[in-house]
């Protein structure tokens, strides 16, 4: 499987990172190194075999469900980029 | 004064007992220390204000007597840990300015014992890299040396910071993290020690998250003792992390004995790659006969899916770290790239993450997206993880033939220089982690012991890989490598 450099800016567009036209062919480039590499896992026989959930088998412990703390949107607001009133503030989503 | 940076943790806690010593004497030590350690770049945000008024108090604690063993310890964080007030990037320019308002699980435990935080230290970015080389503060530098040559070498990653902080004495010990060997490979290249408990000994909580199922922190120290002094205080259960294990923890340093007669350490054959160097084999071979000579039974053993583990991991921790990183958005914290007329949400997305992210994490996040990506999920990310549980199992029958341990190289090769590996593609980087990565994906707990020293002079480590929750076990397995080592070189200042 060769990663084209149309599905390099496919990859790149839905991981929200911008890579110009130019760097394209070299991100191809290393992620059919990565690949490649990765490629090997087809020689395992896998049949039969559950893919790992957790690696320790425990219960994940549960809570009652209630409120256990808040009231702090100055602390969750204070190292925003952009925050005004009480909100983080964001480039206009909807037109 | 320097001096007393040199004392391991055991002795600066009896010390401190004795009155021999105050921590205010101590962390003035280690902040002269760091101020004139500039050019190993371990230290990459400096903490005196509050390492005083820590060690102030911890003074006044140890007075009133019955303090905890690391009360006046000073002691540096890796840059993963969320420190209160204090910059937290994760070696990250996406994380610029940050500054959490809470405080990591397990440096709270640590200061809530008495410990003294001097700052926080360089790692690769995000814990991604194995030589400390894709950091946004630019490379921590090895103390060590090859010789006479002044070439600069890695202290390994992703905690290349701890490693060389605790290898020059700059501190008594170092927080560190491993998710693919992030502890274990940069303490074989200083010659120091360094646990990764068995996952879910140590609370995630606070610590930057870059692959959920493998992250653990763990101690590095300048040896066993100290290792198993500062583990103890950083592990127990949590509930703000729901992988927490809730399980007694064991007084690992009354553990250290060691006695390991009759214990069972099994060798993997699958563990002997081509290429080796000679020096990594024979060192091998000589743990193999320290521990025999100890009093061990030593058993050759398989462990069949091994040459699987790095392409397993190299599926299983970027399709992770493609998720814990969508968090970086340039919305809630950290950087947020300027924008031009007309950018919308989605501009202000990809600048933000193009101009905050460096090569290597955009890369993992890369083959992490597309691996998850519609279409391929099961061929890669569904595939890794049934291998993944075939590496767990390897483990598992062996520890079933009643094996207590298990003995390898730490790394497969001695520190390299910084810039050496810059022309090889990502994949050859991805090698140093071979020995350790497996110990992630089973989750076990492993520690890297220095042993003995390469031709040209750097130190080498072994690896003991033990059975999940018996870090107590494995560390005086580790006590009784180390004393029949006895490996005490230490590099000479040049810095």
């Amino acid at each position: 499987m060769s990663i084209d450099i149309e599905t390099a800016a496919r990859v790149a567009h839905l991981a929200r990172i911008k890579v110009e036209e130019d760097e394209l062919p070299a991100l191809a480039n290393a992620f059919n190194d990565i690949l490649g590499f990765i490629e090997q896992l087809n020689e395992v026989d896998v049949e039969g075999v559950e893919p790992m959930v957790s690696v320790t088998p425990m219960r994940l412990k549960r809570r009652k469900d209630g409120v256990t703390d808040g009231g702090m949107a100055d602390k969750v607001l204070s190292n925003a980029p952009d925050a005004r009133e009480g909100f983080f503030a964001v480039p206009k989503v909807v037109e | 004064m320097t001096e007393l940076t040199k004392l391991k943790i055991a002795e600066a806690r009896d010390a401190l007992r004795k009155g021999d010593v105050t921590s205010a004497e101590l962390t003035e030590a280690c902040l002269t220390a760091i101020e004139g350690a500039g050019a190993l770049n371990a230290f990459v945000h400096k903490t005196p204000e509050i390492a005083r008024e820590q060690a102030a108090a911890a003074d006044a604690r140890i007075k009133a007597g019955e303090a905890p063993a690391l009360c006046g310890i000073p002691l540096g964080i890796k840059d993963l840990f969320c420190t209160k007030g204090v910059a937290s990037q994760a070696a990250s320019n996406i994380l610029g300015g940050f500054k959490p308002e809470y405080e990591s699980t397990v440096t709270s435990q640590l200061f809530d014992a008495g410990a003294v935080m001097l700052g926080k230290l360089n790692m690769d970015e995000f814990a991604m890299g194995s030589s400390n080389e894709t950091s946004c503060y630019g490379n921590a530098v090895n103390p060590w040396r090859r010789g006479n040559d002044d070439a600069q070498l890695t202290p390994g990653g992703s905690s290349g910071g701890s490693a060389s902080a605790v290898a020059a004495d700059l501190c008594l010990g170092a927080t560190g993290t491993d998710t693919g060997g992030s502890i274990r490979q940069p303490a074989a290249f200083t010659g120091i020690t360094g646990i990764k408990p068995t996952y879910g000994r140590c609370s995630r909580w606070g610590i930057v998250a870059f692959a959920s199922s493998l992250d653990q922190a763990g101690p590095m120290a300048k040896d066993v003792r100290d290792c198993a002094i500062m583990l103890q205080a950083m592990c127990g259960h949590d509930p703000k992390d729901s992988t927490s294990a809730d399980l007694a923890v064991p007084d690992f340093e009354s553990l250290l004995t060691g006695d390991i007669k009759g214990k069972t350490i099994g060798i993997p054959r699958e563990y002997r790659m081509d290429g080796m160097p000679e020096e990594i084999d024979a060192l091998w071979a000589e743990g193999r006969k320290m521990l025999e000579d100890a009093g061990a039974k030593i058993v050759d053993i398989s462990l069949p899916h091994t040459k699987y583990a790095l392409p397993a991991y190299y599926v299983i921790a970027p399709a992770e770290a493609s998720s814990n990183l969508a968090r970086y958005d340039g919305v809630r914290y950290g950087h947020r790239a300027k924008l031009s007329q007309g950018d919308g949400i989605v501009e202000m997305y990809e600048k933000t993450r193009a101009e905050g992210f460096g090569d290597e994490v955009k890369r993992r996040v890369m083959v992490g997206t597309y691996v998850l990506s519609a279409g391929f999920y099961d061929a890669y990310y569904n595939r890794a993880r049934k291998v993944r549980t075939l590496i767990k199992k390897d483990f598992e029958d062996v520890f079933a033939q009643g094996v207590d341990a298990i003995l390898t190289p730490a790394t497969p090769s001695a520190a390299f220089g910084l810039g050496e590996m810059t022309e090889a593609d990502p994949v050859a980087m991805y090698l140093n982690d071979v020995f350790t990565v497996t110990v992630n994906l089973a989750g076990l707990p492993g520690i890297a012991v220095p042993a003995g020293l390469s031709k040209q002079g750097l130190p080498l480590g072994l690896q003991l890989i033990g059975r999940p929750w018996e870090e107590g076990d494995l560390l005086n397995t580790a006590y009784a490598l180390e004393q029949a080592a006895g490996f005490v070189a230490k590099p000479s200042k040049w810095w």
